[in-house]
């Protein structure tokens, strides 16, 4: 019994400092934000309680002539920016799988290239995106100094200007019909779903049809589509200085400083523990490089894939912040705002410390839907030996 | 993996090489900027030049123009910005936060992997509950407390939140539940205290998840943005990525300076990223897997 109460006495001892910060800095700034969210206070007079007002006018709707309008318009537009910058999750954890297939190759030299495309990711931080701002600069950036020399180099000279646009032409044509037959193959495996007979034959012909027309269609504005082009090159984007690229362009930082961080080291570590004897087997089988990465490789780096995703989804809806305070204000008109920036700037500008709270309790419920979905997804997809 | 022909590995190394090039250009822009004389930058239309036009070891004169030495910039920078102040201030926060949240993560792991108490599991289970709340809940009201305690603009403000942390504890816990309990035992036995089972048994054992929690809890600190940003208020408390950051917002255009700044915060770090490169990579693995 002594004993006992000895070892409870230095199990508290043992946890007090860090109780004493949990109850601080979590336990206690949780209800209180709660409460907070309920509340209208600008920190400097007495806060005074508005019930479910602050998620009525973050989250409902009202009549407007008619049609129904958002409450407050900007935080739904920020919502929107949230997802798009998202949507560059996906395309950067299939960059790191790609690069993490590349690096586990037995090289000589790998190392180097593994340091070189890990560096980013060590560097990241304002000071990467003081250089990605200038990077993208309309002006003196990097970026147009680029595009405009090779504009300079293609059509000075008739020579390579009508072959170069030709070139162009090809690429874009074959992308067009590439995309055009995605859908199409698609659609026909909905048709043979729905048992259709004659799906084959008619969706060969479509393909083949649009495929020609994308071809006419640009011998016919050929006109346009050089001017086009070579107005791209003469005189380059203002990349984050206009609402239709400002959000392709961070997208695009965000993969260069991604593909070879912090997922690829935990992919590559993944790679490495797939027991060899499973190739073997599935080689003995007879399977060509592709059917064993599909039959071998994915399904047992099925929980790293789950693991990055979720927690890419997890920093993906409070990100943002950071590009948006030292790269574009948030701007141009709002079109990189996400949500945690318009936190930070409801609590931290304004001093609007209730609709604030209101905020990040919607950040926490979305977080919390989308990790529970993804989980009831990948139950079923991932495999665990 | 299978052995890879001749042919494919030709092409492995084109696209690697691509890729590093790519990942390359702009660091090395950003070096060759920093030693370029200020008004090389604006000469825009398709001048596009790695190399600056004057590598000149002092300042001189040439053909009646004033030209810097290359290394011009640099000085401008760390004055202009105080470097120093900047540096000690960030080392102060992430060296005393990081020993900070490791000692109580570890103690509070102790706790919760190797002794008995009352009560233990579901104070367990609530530390793991509040690891799904994001930041962004807690910030405002932890601002409020900092406020009320008279800490806003403090390095209190800077350090004392971030020295509790539930993922700390978990990860310590998940590895000292793993530890052998024979050396536990034979300690029991020998008259060891828990301080002294505590010091000297399992932290010595737990070195590389110790070690782990400690690269990962000081590139928090060093990188933290949004909390100092929200606490600091004079030029005297700001750590590294603020100054940084203020420093911009004053010299929007002056580029050959802000690259010479950037190249001044980044270089330690890529120094202590390529010494200790191995023990980095190994730190993710473990991270992960756990997951």
């Amino acid at each position: 019994m002594r004993h006992k109460q000895r070892e409870t006495l230095a199990a508290y001892g043992f946890l007090m400092p860090n109780f004493l910060g949990f109850m601080l800095f979590t336990s206690i700034p949780v209800v209180l934000s709660l409460i907070m969210a309920f509340t209208h206070w600008n920190i400097f007079k007495a806060p005074f309680w508005v019930g479910l007002e602050n998620f009525t006018s973050l989250l409902w709707f009202h009549r407007e002539s008619g049609r129904l309008v958002p409450n407050d318009p900007f935080f739904w537009q920020y919502v929107y920016n949230t997802v798009f910058l998202m949507s560059g999750i996906p395309v950067g954890m299939a960059g790191s799988l790609i690069v993490a297939l590349m690096m586990n190759q037995k090289l000589k030299g790998i190392v180097i290239f593994r340091t070189i495309y890990f560096l980013p990711a060590v560097c990241s931080g304002v000071a990467l995106l003081i250089l990605w701002k200038y990077l993208y600069n309309a002006d003196i950036g990097l970026i147009n100094k680029m595009i405009r020399l090779a504009g300079e180099q293609v059509y000075r000279s008739k020579l390579t200007a009508i072959p170069f646009t030709a070139v162009c032409a090809l690429f874009f044509g074959v992308t067009a019909t590439g995309a055009v037959g995605a859908i199409l193959s698609l659609l026909q495996w909905l048709a043979g779903k729905m048992r259709f007979t004659w799906r084959e034959g008619l969706l060969r012909v479509l393909t083949i049809a649009s495929g020609a027309a994308i071809f006419i269609l640009i011998g016919a504005f050929g006109r346009g589509f050089y001017s086009g082009v070579s107005g791209f090159f003469v005189n380059p984007p203002d990349w984050l200085g206009t609402v239709q690229w400002a959000k392709p362009s961070l997208i695009l930082m965000g993969l260069w400083g991604g593909l070879g961080g912090y997922n690829m080291i935990l992919y590559l570590a993944a790679l490495q523990g797939v027991p060899t004897s499973y190739y073997e087997a599935a080689e003995i089988d007879g399977a060509g490089p592709w059917s064993k990465f599909w039959a071998v490789t994915w399904p047992m780096i099925s929980p790293t894939t789950f693991f990055i995703l979720v927690m890419s989804i997890i920093g993906g809806f409070q990100g943002g912040f950071m590009v948006a305070n030292v790269m574009t204000g948030g701007g141009p008109a709002g079109s990189t705002t996400t949500v945690e920036y318009y936190l930070y700037q409801t609590a931290f500008e304004k001093f609007n410390m209730g609709y604030a709270s209101a905020i990040a309790w919607f950040i926490f419920a979305v977080i919390l839907v989308l990790t529970l979905v993804t989980w009831k997804l990948g139950g079923r997809v991932v495999t665990y030996e | 993996m299978s052995r890879l022909r001749a042919g494919a590995k030709i092409a492995l190394y084109l696209i690697l090489s691509l890729g590093a090039v790519s990942m390359l250009v702009p660091f090395i822009w950003m070096l060759s900027t920093s030693v370029k004389q200020p008004n090389e930058v604006f000469t825009s239309g398709g001048g596009l030049s790695f190399l600056p036009a004057h590598l000149l070891w002092r300042d001189s004169v040439i053909g009646g123009e004033k030209i810097r030495a290359w290394w011009g910039n640099y000085p401008d920078a760390w004055n202009e910005i105080s470097f120093l102040r900047l540096y000690l201030s960030s080392i102060f926060v992430a060296v005393v936060g990081t020993f900070g949240q490791v000692l109580t993560s570890s103690m509070a792991a102790y706790a919760f992997a190797r002794l008995t108490f009352p009560g233990r599991d579901r104070l367990f289970f609530a530390y793991l509950a509040t690891m799904m709340i994001p930041g962004s809940v807690t910030m405002i009201p932890v601002f409020v407390i900092m406020k009320h305690l008279g800490w806003i603009n403090t390095y209190q403000a800077l350090i004392i939140p971030g020295l509790f942390s539930a993922y700390g504890t978990f990860m310590l816990r998940q590895f000292f539940m793993g530890l052998p309990s024979e050396l536990e035992d034979a300690a029991k036995i020998d008259g060891s205290g828990y301080i002294g089972i505590f010091g000297r048994i399992i932290l010595p054992l737990s070195k590389p998840a110790l070690a782990t929690l400690t690269t990962f809890t000081f590139m928090g600190f060093w990188g933290s943005y949004m909390w100092p940003l929200v606490v600091t208020i004079t030029e005297q408390q700001r750590t590294l990525p603020i100054g940084l950051r203020y420093f911009v917002g004053q010299h929007a255009t002056n580029y050959t300076q802000l690259m010479a700044g950037s190249m001044i915060a980044l270089i330690p770090v890529l120094l202590l990223f390529l010494f200790n490169q191995r023990y980095f990579v190994e730190g993710i693995k473990l991270s992960g897997i756990k997951g």
